[in-house]
């Protein structure tokens, strides 16, 4: 029985990665609907992640009764970030990203591709560093009781224990949720098809009278509502600051890559990979260089399988 | 286009805008030196950035990597070796320029925004890298002893000045490929990246000289960057801002020209510096909002830049057609270049299979290209006609068969070869390089021409055969209309006087007198210079009667073949055609 105290901590591995997998997959979800919509990759999207989680941790200090509602009131504030977010996403879209793309560019040599990117690259650097005036370098989270509590699993007896943590069980849950909800909406509604018509061909879409303005705002919103949830719940238990967003912007794309760029369900496995990956790579790898095993996969995955794990072929240009 | 500038004229803007520049480090101290320095580093990672994103368009988000690569290198060797920048510098060059080919040959197999976020990727990578190793913070050590050895000069104007001369050279060098036919080059791969391999250019090998200059470059600013601060750090030259200000300072002042991020950097770098003097350190970040607002109101409100702008503003783009007289009535005669020994087999396509997933786009396909003869390949849409002759050009793999040009196995040749053997492909929708003129084009033609001295005749043969195209040489492609870009598309591909012509529809949505014209300009060719021609055409009966024989292709098989009287009385076959 030598082997029992490796298997607990390769155990406890697996447990952490997936339900931080959850949440990277629910990010990825979000990044993954506007990629799959739009084509086009939001370079900001980590930094608008950042924002919810501020906005998490302000909502939480105003209406939180005490530390042991604390998780509770997050979770409520994850949902109204849901709303706060789909107005903002639309907002930034009719702002900023359609002046650039969609109907006015979808006879363009690259439909506006590289504008939107530049574009949303601009607004990536704004928001980080506007983070920064506004809320400092520190890095926060949201308290809570769930956030230090954890359940302990017994198995074999009670030779091998695992400790999962509430906040981030809790959060793992709400992600999967959260999916599930975008992914009926994508495949059972009327927007859904609106929108998926408007992916596969913008140019027919626009034939057939489709506002494709209007889907790419929907779009754009969805996506951001979905990280901003992701935001909060990530917030819970993980220390962070203005920069934070774009640790998780390259979690996101090499998520969104292996999982086929396009689908919502696609995306969410490839964060739960990234995930795994990003928590196995401690195995072998010092604890520093848990990002670069994730850039090693964004890199191979680009490179040797660029449709992505789960997603038919689809052109490299 | 940028192309036609008179050199003398920019060298001279070169020349008064460095001497302006040491004039103004005489005039100033303290800090604002500093600035000049900072203006030409980052002026310099914008032309090294501007070499691929401006000329080629592939946009990079990643050049921090070989920034950050010249600035490792310098202040590792003077740390840990007590090497002299003197040797840094250039070695950080040097291995910009191989980092460079390392990430180019692995990278450039994506296209578009996903070869961009895979640049990402490179610097970021290396930051978890360099921390771990434990570069976390290299400093240069200090040596007042040798100021002049360790380049740390007691008067602050002579570090400014190396940069301003390093500044000039990296300027001049992008004004030298301006106007080279690696420039030219470059251009075509921006414009349509098909079209130029379909012309001959080996596509990846100029990317690949492209990104090692790109590389050196970047990496030299670096090495002047480590040199100036004294202390690096991994996320201050491998960060997301290096890289993203390389970006913007090329795109606020003008993508594709030299001129473009020196004078975004002149712009930007300075207000962006100050304004963090002031402000930052109540508001750090300051200086990451204003390039984000900088770039993001450049690409709302001016996405060419301000070096475009401003040149619009004073000269409206887009050239007058220029009358350079009727051609000569000599070049009007044909060349009798093509006279071959009719009948022989030109091209021999033996049971090729091209699979696209699990489609089979063509499975087993057999031709004879004999030489001398107009062959046509004709069936419905969808059959897999265009996908052929993408396989011959190499442009798609082939999963099985062989395909032989005068007896040689091309294969496995990369698709930018096969033109220099004698393959012209001209392929479906014309794909002119709208944004250069039509003289431009036809020279790209020529890219795959035996002999280099031969390209002005060569013009001179396109000219005759299409005297409108001489009429509007020196227009811009786009601007003409859809006959004469197929004209042009013609002319381009027998610019470099090849064995076998392929032309891809060339009567797609044209009017039937132009069709005609188009269809006896082929014929011409064919029977005055014996230039074998093979043709895709949707428009059957038009394409039967003007070849010599012809092959049906439906869903990826030859259903039937035969000559042009033997087609044309088969009854299924004008049922199937004309009956429709």
């Amino acid at each position: 029985m030598g082997y029992t105290g490796e298997i607990e901590a390769l155990l406890q591995i697996l447990a952490a990665g997936l339900l931080l997998g959850c949440l990277y997959g629910l990010m990825c979800a979000g990044l993954g609907l506007i990629f799959g919509i739009m084509r086009v990759i939001n370079f900001a999207q980590g930094d608008f992640m950042m924002l919810a989680m501020y906005f998490g941790l302000t909502g939480v200090a105003l209406f939180a009764p005490g530390r042991s509602w604390a998780f509770a009131t997050a979770m409520a504030v994850a949902c109204a970030a849901a709303l706060v977010f789909y107005g903002l996403g639309a907002l930034t879209h009719w702002a900023l990203v359609s002046r650039v793309s969609g109907a006015r560019a979808v006879d363009t040599a690259d439909a506006g591709h590289t504008g939107q990117l530049i574009l949303t690259l601009g607004l990536s650097l704004v928001l980080q560093n506007g983070g920064l005036m506004l809320f400092g370098s520190s890095p926060v989270s949201i308290p809570s009781d769930a956030g230090t509590q954890s359940w302990t699993l017994e198995l074999l007896g009670g030779d091998i224990m695992l400790f999962i943590n509430q906040a981030r069980a809790f959060s793992a849950l709400m992600a999967v949720a959260a999916v599930l909800l975008a992914i009926l909406l994508m495949t059972r509604t009327g927007i859904g098809r609106q929108l998926r018509a408007v992916a596969s061909n913008p140019i027919a879409a626009l034939y057939m009278g489709v506002n494709v303005d209007r889907a790419f705002r929907t779009a754009f919103g969805i996506g951001l509502a979905l990280t901003a949830i992701a935001g909060v719940c990530v917030a819970t238990f993980y220390p962070f600051q203005a920069y934070s967003g774009f640790d998780f912007v390259i979690i996101m794309y090499a998520g969104v890559v292996l999982g086929g760029m396009g689908s919502v369900g696609g995306a969410f496995l490839g964060g739960l990979i990234i995930g795994l990956v990003q928590q196995l790579s401690t195995l072998v790898l010092p604890a520093q260089l848990q990002n670069t095993a994730v850039f090693v996969v964004f890199l191979a995955v680009l490179l040797i399988r660029p449709q992505g794990l789960f997603g038919r072929s689809v052109e490299r240009a | 286009m940028q192309f036609l500038s008179p050199p003398g004229r920019q060298l001279a803007a070169l020349a008064v805008l460095l001497l302006c520049g040491v004039a103004v480090t005489f005039t100033i101290h303290g800090y604002e030196l500093l600035l000049v320095c900072f203006v030409g580093i980052w002026a310099m990672l914008g032309l090294s950035w501007n070499i691929l994103g401006g000329y080629a368009g592939l946009v990079s988000f990643g050049h921090a990597a070989f920034f950050g690569g010249g600035a490792y290198t310098v202040a590792i060797l003077s740390h840990d070796l007590g090497i002299t920048p003197w040797i840094g510098i250039p070695l950080g060059a040097v291995v910009g320029a191989a980092l460079g080919l390392l990430i180019g040959a692995v990278t450039f197999r994506l296209k578009g925004h996903y070869f961009s976020l895979a640049m990402l990727a490179y610097p970021l990578a290396l930051i978890p890298l360099f921390t771990w190793a434990g570069w976390s913070e290299v400093a240069l050590p200090l040596e007042r002893e040798h100021p002049l050895r360790y380049m740390q000069f007691s008067d602050p104007r002579i570090m400014p000045l190396i940069v301003l001369a390093a500044l000039g050279a990296a300027l001049w060098i992008c004004l030298r490929i301006e106007r080279t036919r690696l420039g030219l080059q470059l251009f075509a791969i921006r414009q349509n990246e098909l079209a130029a391999q379909c012309a001959g250019i080996a596509t990846l090998r100029v990317k690949l000289i492209s990104i090692a200059i790109s590389g050196g470059m970047a990496g030299l600013a670096g090495g002047l960057y480590a040199t100036t601060v004294l202390v690096v750090t991994p996320l201050s030259v491998f960060g997301m801002l290096a890289s993203a200000q390389a970006l913007i300072v090329s795109m606020f002042g003008g993508l594709g020209a030299a001129w473009g991020p020196l004078i975004g950097a002149i712009i930007l770098v300075p207000a962006a510096e100050l304004l963090n003097a002031t402000f930052g350190g109540r508001l750090p970040g300051m200086q990451g909002v204003i390039f984000g607002l900088a770039i993001m109101a450049v690409i709302l409100f001016r996405p060419q830049g301000i070096y475009w702008a401003v040149r619009d503003h004073l000269a409206p783009r887009g050239r007058v057609p220029a009358d350079h007289g009727a051609p000569s009535e000599e070049a009007a005669v044909p060349h009798p270049e093509y006279r071959e020994a009719p009948g022989e087999p030109l091209l021999v396509v033996r049971g090729i299979d091209v699979r696209f997933g699990g489609l089979h786009a063509l499975s087993d396909v057999s031709l004879e290209v004999r030489r001398g003869e107009i062959l046509g390949i004709i069936g419905p849409n969808g059959a897999g006609k265009t996908t052929l002759f993408k396989a011959i050009s190499g442009v798609v793999p082939l999963a099985a068969g062989s395909i032989r040009l005068e007896g040689q196995p091309i294969e496995r040749l990369s698709p930018a070869r096969r033109p220099h053997l004698g393959l012209a492909h001209v392929p479906e929708g014309r794909q002119v390089f709208g944004d250069l003129t039509v003289e431009e084009n036809l020279q790209l033609g020529t890219t795959a021409l035996r002999d280099g001295r031969d390209a002005g005749r060569s013009l001179e043969r396109c000219y005759a055969l299409f005297p409108v195209l001489a009429e509007r040489r020196q227009q811009l492609a786009g601007s003409l209309s859809g006959g004469q870009q197929q004209m042009l598309a013609i002319g381009r591909g027998i610019a470099s006087r090849p064995r076998l012509l392929m032309l891809d529809e060339p009567s797609m949505g044209l009017a039937p007198t132009i069709v005609d014209t188009i269809f006896e300009s082929v014929q011409r060719l064919n029977r005055e210079e014996g230039l074998t021609v093979l043709i895709v055409e949707q428009r059957a009966i038009e394409a039967i009667e003007i070849c010599d024989r012809g092959y049906v292709l439906s869903t990826g098989e030859v259903v039937m073949r035969g000559t042009r009287a033997e087609l044309l009385a088969d009854k299924t076959l004008r049922e199937a055609y004309l009956g429709a």
